[in-house]
């Protein structure tokens, strides 16, 4: 029953990033081929690569390939970043963790909506109105563009790769279970399919799939949670007393459980979800997207509505399977381990409320969504590569639009037989792991840097390729030395020298501290010069004046 | 833009009221947002207790207080956007207008 917490033990904590990635790592026999589920997930690749071949006749320039030529609206890249974010795993994994331990799964779920707030109060204006296609952009905009791109192009690119390999561990390990098939055939399916969307499709590709996926999820959910409720004529009390009643840990599902016992590493884990969101280069990427500032706040809008919908959705998924699944014989073992592992809750659960059609659209819907988020993962990865390393940081921008999308497309190609390798490669590691550090470094590396360049006059170059630097370092640093890799992997004996699962309460300050004081020290004639064109960067990110695509001329 | 034209519109009254009231409204729901999840964390983290206290039947006080954690997330969003799509968006667009003006004036 506790198979989840089992699998992840070593990094209790790090519950919420399970949650989030997809800690599908969980051990589970294959299931037999489920041929609805494969219909219907045939059905959505089909309709996706129609509009891939669509979108490759729209996608020209490289403003389309990066941000889709700013055509997207405010509620259509709302539900595109609301799909960016609620991966596979956020479905599967915060149910799963609210099946086993019942309340844990809802702190987990406030603690990646509440970033967005931030993101919207601090962050999207001025984001949308400095940058063109990449977050490199607002942050050279002032400051020297090689140092801070190659800076900016470091973290996105480390960011994506763990990102990148936790969801295509997690895809190849939830396909095996969902639909027979092998693990190898998953991942280069998932592969395949994400490099044909990306290569001709670019941003206008990626955000319909997002698009189509996340409208899909969010009604899969709403019927799942629909069907739960009605099995109890709608009566909240009576659906919570079940639970608490069949539960083993019975009254303790409504309070905080071990994953949270921490104060610190709840704390520190809760800064890295916060504002690990607001440095996902993925994300920040999807700002570019849309027309002006106003579309922009629209977005933010609309994606917080639907992330925090969908996570009280996930919390009755949760209890539902709790009340329906559990301890039902047709979902679970001998034992009353769940069949096919924890984060199968959600999935028996379509099957206990639903039927076989059912479950069938909720595979079909857990597939479609992890290729949503690779395909975004490795749009971003690529244009680092092609638009901040090939086009300013080696030509110096002395290139051709046609070149540099050239550079994109293989990139991505390149990218994603990476990702094809490196899911084969790290099978076993615990994808659980690699979110967390992914947000973690996105909230100690990108994200300092990010906010001081648009909002504090002083920031200079050095202070932030320092600061941005040592953020990085210090979270993959103190990471490696944290329980979850120096007992876990490296199976040290001694006490692991950090004891917190997320370092993001030290490495966070720490960056912004060293960026503080690097820049303060920076006596330059080029840090004067920075400072000085302070003013014009910030009436162009009030105002939009001047800004790419901008509505106001 | 050039410093010279930056510099001017940092001085008008519009912009300067663009910027106070901007900031002002941003970096206070900010604080209310860190107030609440922070307030919520450290209610978890300190007395757990509390959560699991029912409040009427099966419903314990973690419930409505988690949930009223995500709709304060998303009621504070919705207050921000409300204020900039209207009065922002009317002193950025007259900022703008002024500057267009300004520069027809300096050709």
């Amino acid at each position: 029953m506790n198979r989840i917490l089992l699998a992840a033990s070593p990094l209790l904590a790090l519950g919420a990033t399970a949650a989030h990635a997809a800690d599908l790592a969980a051990p589970g026999a294959k299931q037999a081929t489920n041929w609805t589920a494969i219909a219907m997930f045939l059905a959505f690749v089909l309709l996706t690569l129609f509009i891939t071949a669509w979108a490759a006749r729209r996608t020209k320039s490289t403003a389309d390939f990066y941000a889709a030529g700013g055509g997207i609206t405010g509620m259509q890249n709302g539900i595109a970043i609301a799909g960016d974010y609620m991966s596979a795993a956020s479905f599967l994994g915060i149910s799963a963790l609210v099946y086993g331990s019942g309340y844990d799964g809802l702190i987990y779920s406030i603690g990646f909506l509440v970033g967005w707030p931030i993101i919207m109060f601090l962050m999207a204006e001025p984001l949308r109105n400095l940058g063109r296609f990449t977050f490199a952009d607002v942050v050279s905009y002032r400051l020297q563009a090689t140092p801070m791109r190659a800076m900016a192009a470091t973290g996105t690119l480390v960011t994506v790769a763990f990102y990148l390999i936790a969801q295509m561990v997690g895809a190849g390990q939830l396909i095996e279970l969902l639909f027979g098939l092998d693990y190898i055939y998953a991942v280069v399916i998932v592969g395949v399919l994400m490099i044909l969307y990306v290569t001709f499709g670019g941003m206008l590709a990626t955000t319909w799939v997002q698009i189509i996926k996340a409208c899909m999820l969010l009604a899969g959910a709403t019927l799942m949670s629909i069907l739960v409720l009605a099995t109890f004529g709608f009566d909240i009390n009576a659906f919570l007393a079940k639970a608490v009643a069949v539960h083993p840990k019975h009254a303790a599902i409504m309070l905080p459980g071990a994953q949270v016992a921490n104060p610190i590493s709840a704390i520190s884990l809760g800064m890295a979800l916060m504002f690990g969101t607001a440095g996902l280069p993925h994300i920040l990427m999807r700002f570019f997207t849309v027309r002006n500032a106003k579309e922009a706040r629209k977005s933010v809008l609309w994606a917080t509505g639907l992330i925090g919908y969908f996570y009280i959705l996930t919390f009755i998924i949760g209890f539902g399977a709790i009340v329906l699944v559990m301890g039902n014989p047709q979902f679970v073992d001998a034992k009353g381990v769940l069949l096919g592992g924890a984060n199968m809750a959600a999935v028996h659960l379509a099957n206990a409320v639903g039927g076989s059609l059912m479950l069938g659209f909720i595979s079909a819907v857990a597939f479609a969504t992890i290729l949503a988020v690779v395909s975004g993962l490795t749009l971003s990865g690529a244009s680092a590569v092609s638009h901040d390393l090939y086009a300013s940081v080696f030509r110096k921008g002395r290139v051709t639009e046609g070149a540099e999308i050239r550079m994109s497309r293989i990139t991505t190609v390149v990218l994603g037989i990476v990702a094809i390798l490196l899911g084969i490669v790290f099978k076993n590691v615990n994808v659980a792991f690699m979110v967390g550090l992914a947000f973690a470094i996105a909230a100690s590396a990108n994200f300092p840097v990010l906010l001081l360049s648009m909002l504090w006059r002083g920031l200079t170059t050095w202070g932030a390729f320092f600061g941005g630097f040592v953020g990085l370092i210090t979270a993959v640093g103190l990471t490696v030395l944290s329980p979850g890799i120096w007992t876990a992997v490296f199976g040290m004996t001694t006490p692991a020298p950090f004891p917190y699962t997320s370092p993001a309460i030290f490495s966070m300050p720490l960056a912004f501290l060293v960026c503080f004081v690097v820049s303060k020290l920076d006596r330059s004639r080029a840090a004067m010069a920075e400072r000085a064109a302070f003013d014009a960067q910030y009436v162009r990110a009030q105002t939009g004046i001047g800004a790419e695509g901008a509505s106001a001329h | 833009m050039e410093e010279s034209v930056a510099r001017r519109i940092e001085g008008t009254p519009q912009f300067i009221e663009l910027v106070r009231k901007r900031s002002s409204l941003a970096w206070t729901l900010t604080i209310i947002m860190l107030v609440i999840y922070y307030g919520f964390i450290a209610l978890v983290a300190f007395a757990p207790a509390l959560i699991g206290q029912n409040v009427g039947g099966a419903v314990t006080l973690g419930l409505p207080l988690g949930i009223a954690v995500i709709l304060s997330a998303i009621i504070l969003t919705g207050i921000y956007v409300r204020r900039a799509n209207g009065e922002f968006d009317r002193l950025s667009n007259e900022i703008v207008a002024a500057n267009n003006a300004a520069m027809g004036r300096a050709r």
